[in-house]
């Protein structure tokens, strides 16, 4: 194999992964915006939808129509988290609002273990999309998921980047997470825009959620924890808050912890995420506004 | 409905909190259709605060706040805004990482009609040519008078019946300012209803018709803007809160 195509085989994988953590980070910004308050509960959201979709094909629904209802489901879970847990303490203090969100991931992770226990389960993928590509030989090799995973995370950044330059809404969005005051003085309805979000967020989570589970073959209640680590980990570098710093601060992580595998020395490779949570704290201690908003301070 | 001698706005006894400081201790004050009422007063005098009782930032603890008869003390900021009142805040408030267009768009975003909202649009270049040149530059990039410039232009695509405006000429170059001033002026020949804080005393009181100079909470002093001008009074209740 040509180093040449390793290393194309690495952007693939960097890619694929990227798109993974943009899809949760985005979620993760959206409601970090308009909330101020870091969602722990998103990576919980991910599995709700993860667990919706396993549960719909193994009673026969075919793979894409159980993803969108896994989606739906997540959009709903945001919704009624929204709703029940954060809307009641919206103006308390931050720490109250820290606690309650880590009270839900409780809540959800501990629900998921009562109905499915916390064993993982089998992700049934359908063969169409376990089946591979062979380039060059069988130097380069991606699956049908891959392509998916990368296709769907396009065009559902593209859709969003349509909504929050294009519709008033989107662009109320926006304005809220500036300016929450002024957003109200031209007008505009926050609670409405809050719930937008929300559902815009979830829908993410719920899509991250499916395609993480059909990547890793499995799903169990758990599973949220690390994606939401990780997201949370490039929203940070992309600047917490601002949706392309999101995407952005995804697919370098992505492509960070693919080139840590593939190009540094082995005895290194067991500290990837010691590397990554390095580099989270450098952040937060020397440009705590990630790259996207260099002048800006954030607290969690 | 508004009658003749009915006002447009009308406060009565207002008293607000924030926290324990009493920042308005039983203000009233009325303004009619077609009026400019100038707010003067020393900082932390309340003016800020009874704009913000208005557009709905602050609740009131006691007193009455009517707006076309309505009685809107309870009325969320949003059902302010539809009711016809546009509240342009100290310190501007854009949403500097929206274009210009984006900040007028929302500004208009209580409205459905879309013709009316490109009229006023081709209004708001003509008052403030500027913002045609700006129109797709973000907001945070724009300099001091022409972020009021906006500021103004956005709460005037809500197409109000009474426009607030807190301190229009603060951290705003001087020729902008005479800039601003005139297009207000203009704004006042159209028969715009305007409620007018502003630190500028000669400013605010040349454009006004009637004015209320407000000291620690409550109203001090008030009458015909061209008398006021001319009256001891008013600058007493300036030095006298300093003291």
């Amino acid at each position: 194999m040509s180093q040449f195509e390793y290393i194309l085989q690495q952007v693939i994988n960097a890619v694929s992964l990227g798109s993974l953590y943009a899809l949760v980070a985005v979620g993760l910004s959206i409601v970090f915006g308009v909330l101020k308050l870091t969602n722990f509960a998103h990576g919980d959201v991910m599995m709700v939808g993860a667990f919706t979709t396993v549960l719909l094909i193994a009673i026969g629904v075919p793979f894409i129509p159980a993803m969108i209802a896994g989606i739906l489901a997540s959009a709903l879970a945001g919704f009624l988290i929204e709703r029940i847990a954060y809307r009641p303490i919206r103006n308390a203090p931050d720490v109250t609002r820290l606690l309650t969100s880590l009270a839900v991931t409780y809540i959800l992770e501990n629900l998921g273990i009562l109905l499915f226990t916390s064993s993982p389960r089998n992700f049934p993928l359908p063969d169409m999309l376990n089946s591979s590509w062979q380039l060059a030989g069988g130097a380069i090799t991606f699956t049908n998921i891959n392509v998916l995973t990368v296709a769907l995370t396009f065009v559902s950044l593209i859709g969003l980047g349509w909504f929050i330059t294009r519709t008033t809404v989107g662009l109320g969005m926006r304005a809220a997470a500036e300016d929450m005051s002024a957003a109200q003085l031209v007008g505009l309805d926050v609670n409405k825009l809050i719930i937008v979000a929300f559902l815009v967020a979830s829908a993410f989570a719920g899509l991250a959620g499916v395609l993480w589970a059909a990547q890793a073959g499995v799903v169990q209640p758990q599973m949220g924890f690390t994606p939401l680590l990780k997201a949370f980990v490039a929203a940070i570098i992309g600047g917490f808050g601002s949706i392309s710093g999101a995407l952005l601060g995804g697919y370098m992580l992505g492509a960070l912890e693919i080139f840590i595998v593939a190009f540094l020395p082995d005895p290194v490779v067991p500290y990837r995420d010691a590397i990554v949570f390095t580099l989270l704290i450098a952040f937060l201690l020397f440009r705590p506004g990630g790259l996207m908003q260099p002048n800006r301070e954030i607290k969690l | 409905m508004v009658t003749a001698d009915a006002p447009l706005l009308q406060i009565d006894d207002l008293e607000v909190n924030f926290g324990a400081v009493r920042a308005l201790k039983g203000v009233s004050l009325d303004v009619r259709e077609g009026e400019v009422i100038a707010l003067v007063g020393a900082n932390g005098a309340g003016k800020s605060t009874t704009l913000r009782s208005i557009s709905g930032l602050a609740r009131p603890k006691a007193g009455t706040i009517r707006f076309d008869g309505v009685v809107i003390n309870r009325r969320s900021p949003p059902q302010i805004v539809r009711l016809g009142v546009a509240h342009c805040p100290e310190g501007r408030r854009l949403f500097g990482s929206l274009t210009v267009a984006e900040n007028l768009r929302l500004g208009a975003c209580t409205r459905s009609d879309a013709d009316g909202v490109a009229r006023d649009t081709e209004t708001m270049f003509v008052l403030f040519p500027i913002l045609r040149e700006r129109w797709r530059q973000l907001a945070g990039t724009l300099s001091g008078g022409e972020q009021q410039q906006l500021a103004l232009a956005r709460a005037l695509m809500a197409a109000p019946r009474l426009l607030l405006l807190d301190e229009p000429s603060l951290g705003v170059a001087p020729l902008l300012v005479r800039h601003i001033f005139e297009a207000l002026a203009e704004l006042k020949r159209q028969g715009m209803t305007m409620l007018l804080v502003e630190q500028n005393i000669a400013l605010a009181l040349n454009l006004a018709d009637r004015a209320y100079v407000l000291r620690t909470g409550k109203v001090a002093l008030s009458g015909d803007a061209a008398e006021l001008r001319d009256d001891d009074r008013v600058a007493q209740a300036y030095l006298g809160a300093a003291e």
